[in-house]
């Protein structure tokens, strides 16, 4: 039995660190370009990014199943390239847990990018920085608090997904047996000491993590000089 | 509008926007400081934020000396980072996450190293900032910062330094602490200065060159000690109507705590300076700081007492003569009222004699 807690807690926490990874990475340019365009286009792609928000993660989990399926275009496209089909896989987890957990990055990215502003990208730009250089030298500094946060939310979101993983990944030990669903299986089969353990330690590691964040981040600070 | 000598900043410009339109044409001084003056929303930090490149909706034509920045007619515009400029923000907009000391040096290292001609402990002397160096912008005062954030653009060795309402935050008692460190920019670095400002003592303490903006459009340009005096221009009206002149240090008289100065319009007692003989001061002297009388007065307590020559008279407040006088070449203003212009037959080219009860040493 510990064999199966150990699998479960491994899988789940390489699962949540590669899909915060890979969130981080993607959703910076997203969020950069929701943070500095207007427009109709802006609400958009902004309400397609929240949908995981409001959507119950079986209709994204079925969805995504249809879509990687054998029929499916992603489905298509992965047996073209010579991957294979998603659902099952680990990749596959991977892929549903990064838009399950996506407005989770994207949004505090947004926000710490909107609440930079314009005015050390211009003071940036009077001091020889190209829009690159600025982007590392100064935007990132200043968006620590919002990766921060991103970083957390992202990856204590994917800890806790349920709903998704059931629908692509199955229940298969080792490979796509994550933590809820471990825990999930304790419950159906009684055993309520195993599932007490596991979800214990979900509901301790959780608090921790929320616990950092807010202790990490306090709010109102940055932001120094008198506003114009 | 031609009328400064030494041309050697062209910027044509044009900004639309709803509800204000910026169209602008000037030939500024390539050196000195270059007062950009008007009322708020007249367009002025919109004029310099286009001038480095700030604006991109601005369209026309900027260049500095031989090195085009902008000209919309061959479509060239060299983005801000290309720009060999200093800005400064009327809130001095440093980095937060460095201390004074990298935010000079953040632009200092994207400087080529052949194009570095500013000495970094001349700059930190200059603004007096050697003990805030290690300091993180949030624990400045807002005159401090100001310092901090003239020092870091000076640190890029720009060819011109652009400075927005540098003041426009402070309080007077913080005002008059960066005042000083202004006005020792002015007169030991070599650089052209274009100063963005709606207050009138700012711009007769510093002001080599003057361009008066209204709505968007330019109203007047040309040497500061003329406009200030220009009877149809607003400056020379109202209560802070001021001549301002530029005086040489004679002689010095400690037992009366006074100090002798002259210039082409014969000589001033100035309350003692700690300047040496020879030595330039600049001093504004109040229009309503400034009597006429037609014989020259013996007896009396004033100190000051110049030969002028009324060149215009234009109305001010009800009852009130703006009168503006020539003084060896140099312009004076006084406020007297409609009777007494009249008792004394003041007309233009009447010479007379000037008594001035009080001035004022900028710097």
């Amino acid at each position: 039995m510990p064999d199966l807690y150990w699998s479960a807690v491994t899988l789940t926490l390489k699962l949540a660190s590669l899909t915060t990874l890979l969130l981080l990475l993607l959703g910076t340019p997203v969020a950069w370009w929701l943070a500095r365009t207007r427009g109709w286009f802006k609400s958009t792609v902004g309400a397609m990014v929240a949908l995981p928000l409001v959507l119950p993660p079986s209709v994204i989990g079925f969805y995504l199943l249809v879509t990687m399926g054998p029929g499916g275009p992603i489905g298509r496209m992965t047996e073209a390239l010579g991957l294979g089909l998603l659902p099952f896989t680990f990749a596959g987890l991977l892929l549903g847990s990064m838009i399950y957990s996506l407005p989770f990055v994207v949004q505090p990215l947004q926000n710490a990018f909107e609440t930079i502003g314009e005015r050390p990208l211009e003071a940036a730009a009077t001091l020889r920085a190209s829009p690159l250089d600025t982007f590392f030298s100064v935007v990132l500094p200043l968006a620590r608090p919002g990766y921060l946060s991103a970083a957390v939310m992202g990856f204590a979101h994917t800890v806790g997904e349920f709903g998704v993983v059931l629908m692509i990944g199955g229940n298969i030990p080792g490979r796509t047996r994550v933590l809820s669903v471990q825990i999930y299986d304790h419950v159906e089969a009684l055993e309520y000491t195993q599932a007490h353990w596991l979800a214990a330690g979900m509901l301790l590691f959780s608090f921790a993590v929320l616990l950092a964040l807010y202790t990490l981040i306090p709010t109102g600070r940055r932001r120094s000089g008198p506003a114009p | 509008m031609n009328s400064l000598a030494n041309t050697r900043m062209q910027v044509r410009l044009q900004l639309r926007r709803t509800g204000f339109e910026l169209d602008v044409d000037l030939d500024l001084a390539g050196h000195g400081v270059t007062a950009v003056f008007g009322p708020s929303g007249s367009g002025k930090t919109s004029l310099l934020r286009a001038i480095a490149g700030l604006e991109p909706g601005a369209k026309g034509h900027v260049a500095i000396q031989d090195e085009i920045w902008q000209d919309d007619a061959q479509g060239l515009f060299v983005p801000v980072h290309r720009r060999a400029l200093g800005y400064v923000f009327q809130d001095a907009n440093l980095f937060p996450h460095l201390s004074v000391a990298q935010n000079m040096a953040f632009g200092l290292k994207r400087v080529a190293p052949q194009q570095r001609r500013a000495a970094l402990d001349q700059i930190v002397a200059l603004l007096g900032i050697g003990h805030l160096l290690q300091r993180q912008p949030d624990t400045l005062s807002g005159g401090e910062r100001q310092r901090a954030a003239i020092a870091r653009a000076l640190a890029t060795s720009p060819r011109i330094l652009l400075l927005d309402e540098p003041l426009a935050a402070l309080d007077a008692a913080r005002k008059a602490q960066v005042m000083p460190y202004l006005e020792k920019l002015h007169s030991e670095l070599d650089l052209p200065v274009l100063y963005v400002s709606h207050a009138l003592d700012e711009v007769a303490r510093l002001a080599d060159h003057l361009v008066l903006l209204e709505a968007g459009r330019v109203s007047a340009s040309g040497p500061a000690s003329e406009l200030l005096t220009r009877l149809d221009l607003p400056l020379a009206h109202g209560d802070t109507a001021a001549a301002v002149l530029s005086v040489r240090v004679l002689s010095h008289d400690p037992d009366d705590h006074l100090t002798r100065t002259g210039f082409a319009g014969g000589t001033l007692i100035v309350p003692q300076q700690a300047a040496s003989i020879g030595q330039t001061l600049r001093i504004r002297v109040q229009a309503r700081d400034v009597s006429l009388t037609l014989q020259k007065q013996s007896g009396t307590s004033i100190l000051n007492i110049l030969s002028v020559t009324v060149t215009a008279l234009s109305p001010d407040s009800p009852g009130q003569l703006m009168v503006a006088l020539d003084a060896g070449g140099c312009p004076l203003l006084t406020r007297i009222t409609a009777r007494s212009a009249r008792l004394l037959g003041l007309a233009p080219g009447l010479a007379l004699y000037a008594q001035i009860k009080g001035v004022a040493i900028l710097g």
